[in-house]
C-alpha cells in the first residue's frame, strides 16, 4: 500500500476542486453534444429538409444531376424510400481533369414519416436539380375545424 | 451493389465580393474542370438555380459564375433540417487564352456546364528582312 502525505493529497487545499472538475467536464460534454446536433447533419444521401404544415408534409432534397427516370420513390406503411442514381458523365477522349468534385453513384434513403400520410396522395416534382415530395396527411390526423354554436 | 453510393458533401460558403446587405447565404458549388486540346469544360452542380438566374462572366482570365435562387421561405414547422439554401458563387482564374465569343453554357437538371473554347494561337508573323 502506497502512502500518500496528507497534505499532498490533491485537492486538500480546495475540497471543492474535485467538484468543480467534473462540472467542467460535464459542461464541456454538453457542449460538444450541442455542437453536434447542430444543423442535425445526417451521414446519408440526400440531405433532407423535412416541413409540416396542417394538412400536409413537405420534403425537399438537393438532387443535382439525377434524372426523374433514374428516381424511385415509394411508400410502405409509414416509411418513405428514395432511391436513384447519378450518371458518371462520359468522360471526352483526351480530357485531363483539374478538379474532380462531383461524385457519381447510387443512394437509396428510407425515412421513418412522423405522421400518418395518404399514400394514395403523394406529389413528387423534381425541377432544377430540387426534389419536392408533398404528401397529404391521412384525413385521421388532419385537425379538423369544429364549429361553436352559440345557443 | 457494384456502384458506389453517394455521400453527403459538406457545402462550403462562399464569400461575394462585397458585403451584402441581405443576409443571405452563398456557397461554393462543387465543380469538375476538365481540358482537351480544344477546351476547358466547367461542370457545376447548382441545384434550383433556373437558366435566367445563372451569371457568367470571363474577365480577365477570372471566371465567375453566379447563381442566384428565389428562396421562397417554407412555411410550416421544420421537423427535419439537414441542408441549407442559397445562392451559387466561384471564381477560377483560368490560365489558358479562351474565345470569349465561343463561350457557350448549358443547364440541365441543377448542373451548369460550361464550355470554354480555347483561342487558336495565332501564327507567328514572320518577317521579311530585306537587304538594303
Amino acid at each position: 500500500m502506497a502512502f500518500v502525505r496528507f497534505t499532498d493529497r490533491p485537492g486538500f487545499r480546495n475540497p471543492w476542486a474535485e467538484f468543480e472538475r467534473i462540472r467542467q467536464g460535464l459542461d464541456e460534454l454538453s457542449r460538444s453534444y450541442a455542437e453536434k446536433s447542430k444543423g442535425s447533419r445526417a451521414n446519408v444521401y440526400p440531405a433532407l429538409n423535412i416541413y409540416e404544415e396542417a394538412d400536409r408534409l413537405l420534403i425537399t432534397a438537393e438532387l443535382p444531376g439525377v434524372k426523374a427516370a433514374d428516381l424511385d420513390l415509394s411508400i410502405e406503411g409509414e416509411t418513405l424510400t428514395i432511391q436513384g442514381k447519378r450518371d458518371r458523365r462520359q468522360n471526352e477522349a483526351g480530357a485531363s481533369y483539374h478538379r474532380r468534385e462531383i461524385e457519381s453513384g447510387g443512394f437509396s434513403r428510407a425515412i421513418a414519416l412522423p405522421v400518418k400520410v395518404n399514400a394514395e396522395h403523394v406529389v413528387a416534382r423534381l425541377s432544377d436539380g430540387i426534389l419536392t415530395i408533398t404528401l397529404s396527411k391521412a384525413s385521421a390526423v388532419t385537425p379538423r375545424q369544429i364549429k361553436v354554436t352559440a345557443e | 451493389m457494384t456502384e458506389r453510393e453517394l455521400k453527403i458533401q459538406e457545402k462550403k460558403a462562399a464569400q461575394p465580393g462585397d458585403e451584402n446587405t441581405k443576409n443571405e447565404a452563398y456557397f461554393a458549388p462543387h465543380v469538375d474542370i476538365y481540358e482537351t486540346d480544344r477546351e476547358v469544360a466547367v461542370i457545376a452542380d447548382m441545384p434550383g438555380v433556373t437558366v435566367e438566374d445563372v451569371d457568367l462572366s470571363l474577365e480577365d482570365n477570372i471566371l465567375t459564375i453566379q447563381g442566384h435562387r428565389t428562396l421562397q421561405k417554407q412555411s410550416g414547422r421544420i421537423l427535419l433540417e439537414e441542408y441549407e439554401s442559397g445562392h451559387y458563387l466561384r471564381r477560377f482564374t483560368v490560365a489558358e487564352t479562351i474565345d470569349q465569343e465561343k463561350i457557350e453554357a448549358s443547364l440541365a437538371d441543377g448542373v451548369l456546364t460550361v464550355h470554354l473554347p480555347k483561342a487558336v494561337p495565332t501564327q507567328p508573323r514572320k518577317i521579311e528582312v530585306k537587304i538594303g
